[in-house]
């Protein structure tokens, strides 16, 4: 098993990602440049939080040109796993691998801080050592987060459990206290209907030792890591 | 000889618009035994300017502390180094971008946190944190004292909105935690706000890099962004010099930033320098192309000859005076090992940067400047960089109005209920909580801030890796300064060392910005003396030798000076990340301790009568955040000084983090110790339930008025809670480091926060009432 981090100029949270991986759960990681489409073998890809190409023009508008990403579409069409976080996630939606946008936050300002996300559907790769409702302490991080789609998107991704994660108030009301950037139906994170794309808002990799003052999003990670394991147990 | 494009003929005139004297433009002449021409004068105006030169404050800054053990690299490198164990080093400093950011308060302050970014990555140092110190002039209405005007206001909380946003900007795009620094408010800086950015970085000892050019025929690299016609005279013109109703006609002075460019720019140096095939590299900052190369060169004692025609260009036609003066942000020099450039330009190749040899080290010692072979200038590089002028400004202690007690703050009458008041000062721009600001910077990346702002007393990362973490604070308080310069700025050593010390970590290094008034005006040099003095007296003595900083004058518009404000920045290390102390109060029950180096009241023991003891409180006090904020009174003198005492506080400190014994640490300072305990409360609100904020129920016998004992901002002081467990082994500690412990209460879960002194309660209200009105209120003012 392998996860790989791909580096985009701009990137800033690969190193932490990487960290993660490494350190914190003791799995094999390895950066991707993102002139490269050779993805090393890996069986996960993280794109990692940032400002992939400075984030000119749009958030991750750039990022969906570079060379690597015709290597991460096929990689996803064949069922790979990938984690897009904060400008990965945005950049994952610029892709067309995850369906909506993201405006820029309500407020029109950036926002770092630690927020509640409620898990919504613990069937993923993402989400399975998770429990379906559990209340997670993450941080945030962006000026860009306001997720948007039109109401037939919304609607589908309702229908078909693809809402991975919602903002809430920290007693689990998903209310709009809870909601830091005006997100559409206090959306952090989706998933694609395959279920082996998703990409969310807030910086798991920044809580995963009690050090950095939550642990709370080792469970994604975990999560990745037991997906992985059963399937290399299935196709054994 | 040069001569090419010396369209101009300069003159003593041209000189003195370039900011050079007569005697100045003598030099100049002398030195190159001839006239300069217009690009050379441009270079000489540049490179022997107040920002540049230090030429007022040199024969100052040689009183200050330089030397320490653990003092890697001193005063005269891109930032300051210090050894911190482990193989390892950190490199760190502090910088102005006052000016720029009054003109163009976004830009001003993103090119204030890229400069002092790129003096940490030269070195060879990855920047793990930045810092800010920041003064603005008010932003609401109520503050007492003189009017000022709404027009005031409004453009107060412009400049503070632009210059958030712009060090947001560029901090989190680049990849750096903001993590920490301090925000005040005073009337003085309505019209020159302070922008002072402290970045760290850390790197192996044996990978550190220099400035140093080497090796005659070795090339010399330009990489980075291009050079484009911003920021010309930006160190000269404008940061040297007051300001003036025209000031804003300076905005093209202003450079413009790219943190996108700039984080491209670290990874590509930092890869760089692994090839082995760097010899030395300058980022070009202040005077861009003109300071690197002559400051490299002098370094090395050697030459640099270059051609411009290849420097990369933003634009076409630019003149050899303008490409030397560009600031173009985002920009490097570097000599490479002669034969392995390619290696070197792959590098910046792959990271999509430009990467050009744009000429050679020489003999000689000359600066060479050519634009297609031709020679536009010819400099010894040696006299341009060290030989410029050096003066000993006139000093004038300011004529004072006499002080009279009647001017003094008037202490409330006995047992009246001050809970009022607290309020009103929670609810001041000073006192009350900087989230609003901190939340939009991005403190958390890299994953090792382990305290965020607000958290603790400092900021404090880990070092991945080692055990250890690094903390950091930063301080300086204007109108203590203002009042006396030389206290005030002890003051401001002792308080960022106590600081650091709250955290856990053993304070071992400074850096200083000295943001004054014009130095050509006696008071403002009396000023600037007398906090050296005071600097250098609390360096000394709190073992923080100062390993750089810069100096900004001229900060005054109209002929008025701001308060002299000396920021310093102090470093710690830690040596068990695990032991990190943030003020948060965490259990119900725990017992709150008073730690006092200087042995107990309020009223340190030099007190002779009571009268005259109230007299003197009444003179202190009426320097403090509380006699501003609710009397409207700012005179007297700022609070006397123990350094031992401090050193005692600390040093108990440190030790207590080591021993594990202690749940919580906050020092007093701004509002005193009825505010550093209301924040202990407010911090325990994150980790609990909505609504379950810990409150603290504190009795203390105190003979000195009820205002100087619950708001006096005496130092030497910090307030610690402890599990009743620890306690025995909490007050045996700090009785060996010979610091008073006394128990002024506990922390209490019944929502309440309540002091009583002397038997009465002067302070009394549910903990989650003061804590809304303290979180909120920035916020709600700048929504007016």
């Amino acid at each position: 098993m392998k996860f790989g981090v791909v580096v985009f100029p701009g990137s800033n949270c690969d190193h932490d990602a990487f960290y993660a991986i490494s350190n914190v759960l003791h799995q094999p990681v390895e950066f991707i440049w993102h002139q490269s489409e050779d993805l090393a073998n890996c069986d996960a890809l993280i794109l990692p939080g940032g400002f992939a190409h400075g984030d000119y023009l749009r958030t991750g508008a750039l990022a969906r040109f570079s060379p690597v990403m015709k290597s991460v579409k096929t990689f996803a069409k064949s069922g790979g796993l990938v984690l897009g976080i904060c400008n990965g996630f945005q950049i994952l939606l610029e892709a067309s691998l995850l369906p909506g946008a993201v405006m820029r936050n309500i407020g029109l300002r950036y926002i770092c801080r630690h927020v509640h996300i409620r898990v919504e559907n613990n069937a993923t790769p993402f989400t399975r050592a998770a429990a379906t409702g559990q209340l997670l302490r993450i941080p945030i991080a962006h000026n860009d987060g306001n997720y948007t789609a039109d109401p037939q998107t919304l609607a589908e991704l309702q229908k078909n459990r693809q809402i991975v994660f919602r903002y809430t108030s920290a007693d689990g009301k998903d209310d709009a206290e809870g909601n830091p950037n005006g997100s559409k139906e206090n959306i952090a994170g989706i998933c694609n209907r395959e279920r082996n794309v998703a990409g969310l808002m807030p910086h798991p990799e920044r809580a995963v030792e009690a050090a950095l003052d939550s642990a709370d999003g080792l469970v994604i990670f975990r999560s990745m890591v037991e997906s992985l394991v059963t399937s290399v147990q299935a196709s054994a | 000889m040069a001569t090419a494009s010396a369209e101009i003929k300069v003159t003593a005139e041209i000189a003195a618009e370039h900011g050079l004297s007569a005697p100045e433009y003598a030099r100049v002449q002398q030195i190159l035994g001839r006239d300069p021409n217009i690009t050379e004068l441009g270079i000489f105006s540049v490179m022997w300017s107040e920002h540049c030169s230090y030429k007022s404050s040199k024969v100052h800054l040689k009183r200050l502390p330089v030397r320490g053990k653990l003092v890697v690299q001193g005063p005269g490198e891109n930032a300051g180094v210090v050894d911190i164990g482990d193989g390892l080093v950190a490199a760190f400093k502090i910088e102005s971008h006052n000016h720029p950011s009054f003109v163009e308060p976004f830009q001003g302050a993103t090119t204030g946190v890229g400069g002092i970014l790129r003096d940490i990555f030269t070195m060879g140092a990855r920047p793990i944190a930045v810092l800010d110190s920041l003064r603005f002039g008010p932003i609401t209405a109520d503050h007492s004292g003189p009017a000022v005007s709404p027009e005031t206001i409004t453009k107060n909380r412009r400049i503070l909105d632009g210059v958030i946003r712009g060090i947001a900007n560029y901090g989190n795009s680049f990849g750096v935690p903001t993590i920490g620094g301090e925000v005040c408010f005073e009337p003085c800086y309505s019209q020159n706000p302070l922008v002072n950015a402290l970045a760290l970085g850390i790197a192996k000892k044996e990978d550190l890099f220099f400035a140093k050019a080497r090796g005659t025929g070795n090339p010399v690299l330009y990489v980075g962004a291009k050079t484009g016609r911003d920021g010309i005279h930006g160190a000269s013109l404008l940061a040297s010099a007051e300001f003036t109703e025209e000031s804003q006609q300076k905005r093209p002075n202003v450079q413009v930033g790219d943190p996108f460019v700039e984080k491209l720019l670290l990874e590509a140096c930092l890869e760089a320098m692994t090839t082995g095939a760097v010899v030395a590299i300058q980022d070009m900052g202040a005077a861009g192309l003109t300071c690197s190369t002559t400051e490299m060169a002098s370094r090395g004692g050697t030459g640099i000859e270059i051609d411009l025609a290849r420097v990369p260009q933003r634009e076409s036609g630019m003149t050899p005076y303008e490409i030397m003066l560009s600031e173009s942000q985002e920009r490097m020099l570097l000599v490479a090992e002669k034969g392995r450039e390619a290696e070197v330009l792959q590098v910046f190749k792959k990271w999509g940067l430009d990467a050009v040899v744009v000429g050679e080290v020489a003999d000689g010692g000359l600066l060479r400047v050519r634009e297609h072979g031709l020679v536009v200038a010819e400099i010894p590089a040696h006299p341009l960089a060290e030989e410029g002028p050096v003066y000993q400004r006139p000093i004038a202690k300011p004529l004072q109005k006499e002080e009279s007690p009647a001017d003094w703050f008037v202490f409330a009458p006995e047992k009246k209920n001050l809970t009022n008041n607290f309020k009103q000062l929670l609810v001041s721009p000073a006192i009350s909580s900087k989230r609003w600001i901190t939340e939009q910077y991005d403190t958390m990346v890299r994953t090792n801030t382990l305290a965020v702002p607000g958290a603790g007393d400092a900021a404090v990362v880990r070092i991945k890796g080692t055990k250890r973490a690094l903390a950091l604070a930063t301080d300086g308080n204007g109108r203590w300064c203002q009042l006396n310069p030389r206290l005030g700025a002890m003051h401001a050593v002792a308080e960022a060392a106590r600081n650091v010390a709250c955290s856990g970590a053993k304070p071992i290094a400074a850096t200083n910005c000295l943001n004054f008034g014009s130095p050509e005006k006696p008071e403002v040099m009396w000023q600037f003396s007398e906090a050296i003095d005071g600097l250098a007296a609390a360096c000394n003595e709190l073992e923080t030798p100062i390993t750089g900083g810069n100096v900004s004058f001229y900060n005054e518009t109209l002929g008025s000076s701001i308060y002299p404000t000396p920021v310093i920045g102090i470093l710690g290390v830690m040596e068990d990340a695990t032991n990190v102390l943030k003020m948060a109060f965490r259990d119900d029950g725990d017992i709150v301790v008073l730690l006092d180096g200087m042995g107990g009241a309020s009223d340190p023991p030099a007190a002779v009568s009571s009268n005259g003891s109230n007299a003197r409180l009444a003179r202190e006090f009426s320097s403090s955040e509380y006699s501003k904020t609710i009397g409207g009174i700012v005179t007297g003198q700022p609070p006397a000084i123990d350094l031992h005492a401090e050193k005692r506080v600390q040093q108990c400190l440190v030790a207590l983090a080591a021993s594990c014994s202690v749940q919580s640490a906050h020092d007093l300072s701004d509002g005193g110790l009825a505010v550093t305990l209301a924040e202990s409360c407010f911090a325990s609100a994150p980790a609990r339930k909505a609504g379950q904020t810990l409150g603290a129920d504190i009795e203390i016998e105190d003979r000195s008025p009820a205002e100087s004992a619950v708001f006096g901002e005496r130092g030497a002081r910090a307030v610690i809670s402890v599990s009743p467990a620890s306690l025995n082994a909490v007050l045996q500690m700090a009785q060996e480091y010979g610091v008073s412990a006394v128990q002024i209460g506990k922390v209490i879960a019944n929502g309440i926060f309540r002091i009583e002194l002397n038997g009465s309660a002067i302070i009394e209200e549910p903990v989650e009432t003061l804590r809304d009105i303290w979180a909120h209120s920035l916020e709600r003012a700048l929504r007016q």
